[in-house]
């Protein structure tokens, strides 16, 4: 994989996740208050540049093979995730991710919260919440940062391209100052999870001690193949939900509950 | 300390395995066979792992979408 292909996959991982800290870091900032949401900012940005800085180079120390037996494998699985969930949004099994309304629920949850300082922070509520919010979507970014970036011996670049996808989304959003919510964040998530997918199955099978035929070549038909498996079960799973949701409609004292009211709708 | 641990393997198993465990399971068992058929059987087995993870997409998005998840 070229230097390219790994900055626009870690670029593209890195902007949804932090669309989705963004949108907690501005309910907290704009409801409550700012300083102490940016000490919860950048103190959860200094835990996960140590995370990489740490982790980072020590992954390399590990023999290639099994680095790409254990990262592929978890790759494959973190994809098979994104995949999961964003063909169940895309088919309509799932609601959208919606950040105008996890905006507002973080805002009336803000103002309910009680006042109060901690450890020199001068609103505690507001600095757990940007720390909470940006360590965990962050978490995502750095397991991508870190395996793409062991994997390719090349970290610095994955490094860059998070950084780049943080300011550029930071920056959209100081100048919006709302919630990125026009952002096509499934189709972003479906296109990481195609790439997780692809390069975790590529690896992953390399570290098994499989030789892939035309070597690296192969990931050019591995991810097409996969982003076409995905645009064929989003298409049947809407089909079928639609068939459902026609069938519903057909008998409407039989049941009140609709398909896209499932589980999965709920989550 | 009790609770703490429980939360935290929680996150971690959140995080890494998700609503599915069986996902993960499946690229383990894939990961596990296609090493068995290259190392002890000689056979160059790059085409098992698409296989088993477009499988068991399909599986996972089945149970999901049948209230069987």
């Amino acid at each position: 994989m070229n230097a390219v292909a790994l900055v626009l996959t870690v670029f593209v991982a890195c902007a949804v996740e932090a669309v989705e800290a963004l949108t907690i870091v501005l309910a907290a900032g704009l409801t409550r208050e700012w300083r102490s949401t940016f000490q919860g900012m950048a103190v959860a940005l200094v835990v996960l540049a140590v995370v990489v800085a740490a982790v980072g180079p020590a992954l390399t120390l590990f023999p290639l093979g099994a680095l790409r037996l254990v990262v592929g494998a978890l790759l494959a699985v973190f994809g098979l995730q994104w995949l999961r969930k964003g063909i169940l949004r895309a088919s309509g099994y799932k609601g959208l991710h919606d950040e105008t309304s996890i905006y507002e629920r973080q805002v009336a949850a803000a103002r309910a919260a009680a006042a109060g300082g901690k450890h020199g922070v001068h609103d505690w509520y507001a600095f757990t919440l940007s720390f909470k919010g940006v360590l965990l979507e962050g978490l995502e970014v750095v397991f991508i940062v870190i395996t793409f970036g062991a994997n390719q011996g090349n970290l610095g670049v994955a490094a860059l391209g998070a950084a780049a996808a943080v300011l550029v989304v930071a920056g959209i959003g100081v100048a919006a100052r709302a919630p990125l919510a026009r952002v096509p964040e499934n189709t972003m998530k479906l296109a990481v999870g195609v790439m997780l997918t692809s390069f975790g199955t590529f690896w992953g099978a390399e570290g098994a001690g499989v030789t892939w035929p035309g070597h690296d070549a192969a990931l050019l038909v591995i991810v097409p193949v996969i982003a076409a498996v995905t645009l064929a079960y989003v298409v049947l799973l809407r089909r079928s939900h639609a068939a459902a949701l026609a069938a519903a409609a057909a008998r409407p004292t039989a049941s009140a509950v609709s398909p896209s009211t499932s589980q999965e709708g709920a989550r | 300390m009790n609770r703490w641990l429980r939360s935290f393997g929680a996150f971690w198993y959140d995080f890494v395995i998700g609503d599915d465990w069986r996902g993960a399971a499946a690229v383990a068992l894939a990961l596990a066979a296609t090493a068995l058929l290259v190392h002890a059987a000689g056979v160059n087995a790059w085409w098992l792992m698409p296989l088993c993870v477009i499988a068991a997409l399909g599986w996972s998005l089945r149970r999901a979408t049948s209230g069987g998840s």
